[in-house]
Order: C-alpha cells, then structure tokens, then sequence
C-alpha cells in the first residue's frame, strides 16, 4: 500500500502509467462514444414531444454530469496536495481544471441549442442552467489563479484552497440557485420532470456518460502527461524522453 | 514582558484595525459613497416610476452592498501584505485563523455594520415600504457578514498578486450568490408581507458555517500568499 | 562546523535545497545554531540569502528539499519594517502584529530611546524616514526576549552610528547566550566570534 503511494509520488513512473492506462483508454473511449451517438442519434425512435431535438441530450446530460464530477476531481485532488503534500495531487488539479471548464462550457452550449426549438428562446434563467453558468465560473476562477502566480508551486496551493472553498459551497448554491428558481418560476416554462425516461432512450444514455467519463479520464490523463513534462523539463527522464521522441 | 495570549491578542488586533481605519475616514467613507452613487443609478437607467422602482428595490439594495462589499475585500489584507506586517502575523505565536477572524471582523464592521445603517434611507429614496425596513437591515447585517468572511478567502489568495484586484471577483462573486438570493428573498417577503424569518435564518446558517470554516481558508491562503 | 556549545541546537537545518527558475542556489546546506553564536550568511547579490531566511524562519514551507527544526520561536526581521504609517512608533510596538508580547510605556520608551528615536514616540510614522522606520523596527530587538533573532539585511539604511550600536546590541545579546542568524553585504565588526556561512562555498567557520 505505502509503497504504491511512493511511486504514485514520483513523476517518471506516474508518466510512464498514465501512458500504459491512455493505450487501452483511448480506443475504448473511441468505441463508446462512437457507439453511444450511432445508437442515441440514428437508433432510438424520436420523442413524441419533442421529435428529433431531444436527442441533444446524449451531449447535454453526459457533459453535465461529469462536469459536475470533475470539481470534485479536482478539489479531492486539491485536499490530497494540502494535507499530504503529495505534488503529484497539483498535477491532477492542474489537468483537471480546464477539461472541467471546456465541458461545463459544451453543456451551457448545448443546453442554450436544445433551449430554441424546446422553449423557443435560446437562454432561460432555468435553475439548472444558472448552476452550471455558476460551475463554469468557479472552473474559470481556478484556472485564472493558477496562471496568476509566477510559482507554480504555491498556484497549486492557492487553487486548492479555492478549490475546496468551492466544493464546500457547491451544494450550497446548488440548492439556493434551485429554491430561487422555484420561487420566480414563470408559469409557462414547465420543465418535464415528471416525465419518466424510456428505457430505449436511456441506455444509449447511460452509455454516453460512461463514454464521456472516460473522455475526461483521456484527456485528464494526457493533460498530467503534458504538465509532468513541462514541470520535470529539467530533469534526466524527461531528457531520455525528449531524445527518443527525437530521434524517431 | 508577557506573551500575549489568544483572546487578548485578537483584541488587540482589532483594535488596531480599527484604529488604522479611524485614522483614514475616507476610505470607510469611500464604500459608503460607492453604495450611494450605485443607488443612484438605478432610477437613472430604469426610469423614476416609483411602483417600479419599489419593485426593484430590494433587489438594487443587495446587489449594490454586494458590490461595495466586493470593492473593500480586496484592501483587507493588503496593506499589511505590503509593508510586511503580514508575514509577523503568520510568524506570531497565536493561531492564525483567529487573527484573520479579528481582521475581519474588523472589516465587517467598518463596511457592512455601516452600510446596513444608512440602508435604510437608500430604500426609502428607491419607495421601499417602511414596513420592510427592518427586514432589510436584519438582513444586511447578516449577510454582509457572511461576504466579509467570503471576500477575505479572496483576498488572502490573490494578496500576493499585482493584479489581484480584478481576479479577486471573479474567485469570490460565485460564492456570493446564495446571500444575494436569500437577501433579497428575504426583503421581498417583508413587502410582500410573508413572514421573512426563515430567510433570515438561513442567512444565519450560512453565517455560521462561514464562521466556522472561511477562517481557515483564510489562514491557508495567507500562509500561501506569503510563500508565493 | 563549530559546536563548541552544548545542549540542543536553538535551529537546525538539515540537507537543504533550493532550485529556483532551474538554477541550484543551494545543496545539502546543513547547519546547526546554538545558543552563544552569530551566524553571518554571505555571498552575492540573488544567491538565496533571503531565500534561505525565510525558509530558516518558516515562511517558506514548500519548494524546497530538506528540513528545519526549531526548538525556540525566533524572532525574524525582513526586508519591510512591518511599520505602519498610520500609528505612530509607540502605538506600532504596543500593538505589534507579531504577537510577542504586551510591553509597557517605560519599556517602549526605553527601547525607542535605545534606537535614537527620543521624542519621536508619538508622531505618525508617515513623518519619519524610511531608516527611521527600520530603527522602529530594531527597537524590537530591545523588547524581545526572544532567544534566536533571524535578521535579514538589518542594516539597511541605517547610518552609521546605528549600525555600531545595533552590531554591539548583536554581540551582547550573543554573551547572553542568544543566537543570531543574519544577512548583510558589510563585514561585521562585533566583539564575538562570527561563524560565517557562505552560500557559494558552502560552510566557513
């Protein structure tokens, strides 16, 4: 156990798995996602509500919900850097942050695309929406500190902090954007959260979500390849890396 | 000679806090005119009708607080950060999220303690009824303390940055949004003549758990800023 | 390494290292202080004598390899004064941010004559100069009981009368069985002995 934590502590042999974990990852994420959209976008029969235009959803809710998932990526990643001090923790959190930002930005897009033929407008101050409008901002204000400092080292620190700072406080204004919502409801905007989900629909679904898990872990993982290289630039194993990839 | 111990200490660091705002009333003042010249504004850009105003009125009310607010978290640690006070407060024998407690305590009370006291002519000047009066200050009194403990987190993260100033909203406003629905939720009641109280108390929860964990952001921040 | 005095090391800092923008500043750095010694950190302008200070003090906590053991609470001075424009030179050291101690009006009043600051005990400190803000500052070293000072730069600014009286300040706090760990670019001239530490050649007794 302990000596899994030491190695997870050093950069050659986190680069060299992450690499291993990306060879198998990749086409598996490839296959999913491929496989997801055939089945979601051409397979499952159309909503007798909403016709074609519902099928955004397999873009919309997976990028959501692992957008969501991916601050508590990072801000886990940022507890682990401040109380065992393990730099490899930075690293995660570095990676994370704008892969988080770029899918909570594809949910509000296509959130805000599936809002024109549904609701006829392309935004609505709907509860759901305002959340992740407020998610994109703290991944943004993550990433904005971090390249506010000139040392790196503390960044990571500071972007912790802020980072649990954030989880601490997203349920809270999760529930407080909700609660509003519900009390200035305008009366003709009904979301259908009644309506339960066909079960035709929803395993293309699940598949989509398990795809873009594995989409995050992809390009987290790539990302900490990029940063462990740029932060170890000066050391032999990154030297020996730049050399082979040089001569080929 | 005798070490100071805690309670004394933090006493003695509000103490001082106050004293350095006393001794530059203008720049208590400033947060003030801020508020004022915000208010101001409204009326301007959304015509003086006064049912519409009354209508906006609580809501122009907190988000102007929130800026002001906004608008001195960024000062709080930063003289001290740059004359070196800061990095003899980290070293002081004394637990440092208690210090930071008293700095901002002192800077509650400095801006939103005033701002919540002259509210109250903003909100008849913007038709608030007089019946909400009281809601607005109870309201403002809490909440701008909850914003106190939440800008000081920004702050003490960006103090060591030249250009914190911008960054510093940009960390904190997110976090701000749960006391600007909640206190304008409130308000709204009190002119609606809902009860307001369990608004109120939900401010007060969320003042308790700022309370009890923004201190030690607070401190963490500052030990990292110092580092940086 | 001298360690002529007994009992346990005041500070002790074991195998440091610091790289910073990939430049080696310093490797395996071992030093113990001990009660009964002035430590002089030499070398050149960028080579990490404040660096090293800091991390000696505890601001530093991370970017660095090695470890640091402090059995006393040091007293450290850095570059700022940590004086307050606002308050004037008494109300700065009644009410000092470090928490050290709660000090009466003769103590501060002797501390501040101590320095050459008599009379100027309560005028705003916007209206002194900037050495007379690092006088405010020394006249912590009067105050303290503090038994390892960590002094980085002390004498900047400060003329030359000052400069005596503080270096005479330095060697009797040593006689008394304090330590010193200091920065400064002069050569000093103190009636102790100065172990020196320099950051290019590593360790000179």
């Amino acid at each position: 156990m302990w000596t899994f934590f030491h190695k997870l502590g050093s950069p050659p042999w986190l680069y060299a798995i992450a690499g291993a974990i990306l060879r198998w990852l990749v086409p598996i994420t490839l296959v999913a996602l491929v496989g997801g959209m055939v089945w979601g976008l051409l397979l499952t029969s159309p909503d007798f509500r909403q016709g074609n235009s519902y099928r955004i959803i397999y873009i919309h809710v997976p990028a959501a919900v692992v957008a969501l998932a991916g601050y508590y990526v990072m801000a886990i990643a940022g507890a682990i850097s401040l109380i065992w001090r393990m730099k490899m923790a930075d690293v995660v959190m570095k990676a994370a942050a704008p892969v988080g930002a770029a899918l909570t930005f594809i949910a509000l897009l296509t959130g805000a695309i599936w809002g024109k033929p549904t609701w006829g407008t392309w935004w609505v101050w709907d509860a759901r929406i305002t959340s992740m409008l407020i998610l994109l901002f703290l991944y943004l204000g993550v990433v904005a500190l971090y390249e506010a400092f000139d040392n790196k080292e503390a960044a990571g620190k500071a972007c912790a902090v802020l980072s649990l700072v954030g989880m601490v406080n997203i349920p809270i204004i999760y529930k407080s954007v909700d609660w509003w919502y519900s009390l200035h409801q305008p009366a003709s905007i009904k979301f259908s959260g009644e309506s339960t989900i066909d079960p035709s629909m929803l395993y293309p679904l699940l598949l989509m979500i398990a795809a873009f898990y594995a989409l995050f872990t992809c390009c987290l993982l790539m990302n900490m390849r990029a940063e462990l290289l740029q932060r170890e630039s000066r050391t032999q194993w990154v030297k020996k890396i730049a050399g082979k990839e040089g001569r080929r | 000679m005798s070490a100071p111990h805690t309670g004394q200490f933090c006493a003695l660091l509000l103490r001082r806090q106050l004293l350095l705002a006393m001794r530059r009333p203008i720049e208590m003042g400033n947060p003030l005119l801020f508020f004022t010249m915000v208010i101001v504004l409204f009326p301007l850009g959304l015509g003086p009708a006064p049912d519409k105003l009354a209508i906006f009125a609580p809501g122009v009310l907190w988000i102007t607080a929130l800026l002001s607010n906004l608008l001195t978290s960024d000062a709080v640690f930063r003289s001290d950060f740059d004359d070196g006070s800061l990095e003899q407060l980290v070293l002081a024998p004394q637990p440092l999220f208690l210090s930071a407690l008293a700095y901002i305590l002192a800077h509650w009370l400095t801006t939103g303690l005033l701002l919540a006291l002259v509210s109250p002519i903003f909100a008849l000047m913007l038709n608030l009824p007089v019946s909400a009066l009281g809601t607005l200050i109870v309201s403002l009194l809490l909440g701008t303390a909850v914003l106190s403990l939440l800008g000081g987190i920004g702050a003490a993260l960006t103090v060591g940055l030249k250009r914190g100033g911008v960054l510093i909203s940009l960390l904190i406003l997110p976090l701000y949004l749960p006391v600007l629905i909640f206190g304008t939720a409130a308000v709204q009641a009190a002119v609606t003549g809902t009860p307001s109280g369990p608004y109120l108390a939900i401010l007060g929860a969320m003042l308790s758990l700022a309370i009890a964990l923004a201190p030690l952001a607070i401190a963490a921040g500052l030990r990292i800023s110092i580092d940086a | 390494m001298s360690s002529s005095a007994a009992g346990a090391p005041l500070l002790a800092a074991q195998s440091l290292s610091l790289v910073r923008g990939g430049r080696e500043l310093f490797c395996e750095l071992s030093v113990e202080v001990h009660g009964g010694q002035l430590w002089q950190i030499e070398g050149s302008n960028g080579a990490g004598k404040t660096s090293l200070m800091r991390i000696l003090c505890g601001l530093s906590r991370y970017g660095f390899e090695g470890e640091v053991l402090r059995s006393v609470t040091p007293l450290y001075l850095g570059h700022q004064p940590a004086v307050k424009a606002l308050l004037s030179p008494r109300e700065n050291l009644q009410w000092h941010v470090s928490g050290e101690g709660l000090y009466s009006n003769e103590q501060i009043d002797t501390a501040l004559a101590r320095v050459g600051l008599c009379g100027y005990e309560d005028v705003p400190s916007h209206t002194l100069s900037a050495g007379q803000h690092r006088r405010v500052n020394l006249a912590r070293l009067f105050l303290s009981e503090a038994r390892l000072w960590l002094l980085d730069e002390p004498f900047t600014a400060i003329d030359k009368q000052g400069v005596d009286e503080t270096q005479a300040l330095l060697a009797s706090h040593v006689d008394g069985g304090g330590a010193v760990v200091m920065t400064s670019h002069q050569p000093l001239q103190v009636t102790c002995n100065v172990h020196t530490l320099n950051l290019v050649h590593g360790v000179v007794s």
